[in-house]
């Protein structure tokens, strides 16, 4: 937390975790996808749901999911934005679980080469956010930092693999998290990286033998 | 950041260096960047504030319907000389309820130090400039110290009305506006730690009820009462009165009443003017809208 955290952030009312922190959600999830979105199912859970219309929530996912910023005043007619942009936009409803946060939305989306994505995302509050699934799978990051997600098998060597590419392009390891579903079944890699990945780096990894699936998150825009 | 209002008011003392002056090189020390790039972004958001007073859009509405529009008949009336509490304290209310309002319509505002708040730092600070015609790095200056009180606030008690109820959101923002002003009138740095413990104290208890979930009742309101809060701690504060418990322990305070207040009364939008009967009858009409809208 700075004085900035304090005095700030410049935003688009009336709520930084209804309404910034939706934004910011829309914008991960843009960033994720790197290409032009064509469709978005947008499920709310929790005090989203409840509370989401009165607080813009609905049209500042969108807005983010346009690439503007928390402080952007069109955020209240992104949805307009949208269709002008041949987005296709649907609202509903989802129960994530009691595990959930309250400020929980879940969506799928569909990019125009082809790419689909399901995220899962949850505002903590003052703006700052969590994802906390992708495609159904454990994630955890809060989208400030270039993130590296590595599905693999849990067998030995995959981290060391990892953290050794890292180390070869002198990138600094912020957070680290590891999850597996069972022992020898699958497992997550979550790191947080101070600088961006080379996307051959980001490649390699992917071709590696054990390695499942690999998604980068970078702060860059597409 | 400080975890203590006291050890700041020490650093300071010891330094022979304003408070303000302190917190800035501080965090120019965290974010890695020159004081005077800090300096610069707390400059912005000092006009930030500025523009979100005169971006004031009378005619609009927040989506529930439920405020907007209000702070033009104080505009009115301030304008005839009619109002009871004079000219001054009419423009930090008719401020503290435009910059509010507009929070609500979802126009820009700065969160200072939450989005629901929005409206009593600059209430106080945008009218003492108009008052005392200060220049815009005097007024920033007086920002840094609100931030380095809020500070505090947020490192030992916490400013989300989820975990402290409305004393931490309108009772912060009051403190911090409190001892901003008490620096702009000239005081010493234990009166703006005394100005900000009175405001503070003033405000303990104050749960966050927001009818239907949503930042606009009671929560435009109080924005007014924070501001209006601020400037008596500040003036009781200057005359020479003190808060008898110091103003770390007043912090303390307002943290383990935060603790001990039900869940229906933490943003829940589920007790008090929310839990009335004309409370639930507006959560009714209002919630639902989503679906209708979208289905």
């Amino acid at each position: 937390m700075t004085l900035f955290d304090i005095i700030g952030p410049v935003m688009v009312g009336p709520s930084s975790s209804h309404t910034a922190g939706a934004v910011k959600i829309g914008l991960a999830a843009r960033k994720l996808m790197r290409q032009k979105i064509l469709s978005a199912r947008i499920d709310f859970h929790g005090s989203f749901l409840a509370t989401g219309h009165g607080h813009g929530t609905d049209c500042a996912v969108v807005a983010g999911l346009l690439g503007m910023a928390v402080d952007d005043e069109r955020i209240p007619d992104s949805i307009q934005y949208a269709e002008d942009a041949g987005m296709r936009i649907t609202f509903g409803a989802c129960d994530l679980g009691e595990d959930a946060h309250p400020n929980s939305v879940r969506m799928f989306l569909t990019g125009d080469r082809g790419k689909t994505l399901e995220i899962e995302a949850a505002s903590l509050g003052g703006g700052r956010i969590m994802i906390t699934k992708l495609d159904g799978l454990s994630a955890n990051f809060s989208g400030d930092f270039p993130t590296l997600i590595v599905h693999n098998q849990d067998t030995p060597g995959h981290v060391a693999e990892v953290t050794m590419m890292l180390k070869n392009n002198a990138i600094n390891i912020a957070t680290m998290q590891l999850y597996r579903a069972s022992r020898g079944g699958s497992a997550v890699m979550v790191l947080e990286c101070d600088q961006e990945i080379p996307i051959d780096q980001v490649r390699y990894i992917s071709g590696l033998p054990g390695i499942n699936k690999v998604t980068y998150y970078s702060l860059e825009e597409s | 950041m400080y975890q203590s209002l006291e050890e700041l008011i020490e650093d300071a003392e010891n330094a022979g260096q304003p408070i303000w002056k302190i917190a800035a090189d501080e965090d120019a020390r965290e974010e890695n960047i020159s004081p005077e790039e800090s300096f610069q972004r707390m400059k912005k958001m000092y006009l930030a504030m500025k523009s979100s007073d005169q971006q004031y859009d009378p005619t609009l509405k927040s989506r529930s319907g439920l405020v907007g529009t209000e702070a033009d008949k104080i505009t009115k009336r301030k304008q005839n000389n009619e109002l009871l509490t004079g000219n001054f304290i009419g423009s930090v209310m008719e401020r503290a309820l435009k910059i509010a309002e507009s929070n609500a319509c979802m126009k820009r505002i700065v969160a200072a130090p939450t989005a629901g708040s929005c409206g009593v730092v600059p209430a106080v600070l945008l009218s003492l400039q108009e008052k005392l015609q200060a220049s815009d790095d005097t007024m920033t200056e007086a920002l840094y110290v609100a931030a380095a009180i809020g500070g505090v606030i947020a490192s030992r008690a916490s400013l989300a009305g989820a975990e402290g109820g409305c004393q931490a959101e309108i009772g912060s923002a009051s403190g911090m506006a409190a001892a901003a002003a008490v620096y702009l009138d000239g005081g010493t740095e234990r009166q703006m730690a005394s100005a900000m413990a009175i405001a503070l104290s003033g405000m303990l208890g104050l749960v966050c009820d927001p009818v239907a979930g949503l930042v606009e009742v009671p929560c435009v309101k109080r924005n007014v009462i924070g501001a209006v809060n601020a400037l008596t701690s500040a003036d009781m504060a200057l005359s020479g009165i003190e808060s008898k418990i110091p103003p770390d322990e007043v912090i303390d305070a307002m943290k383990s009443i935060g603790h001990s207040m039900a869940m229906e009364l933490r943003e829940t939008g589920k007790g008090g003017l929310a839990g009335t009967t004309t409370g639930v009858k507006i959560r009714q009409a209002v919630s639902g809208g989503m679906h209708d809208k979208n289905a």
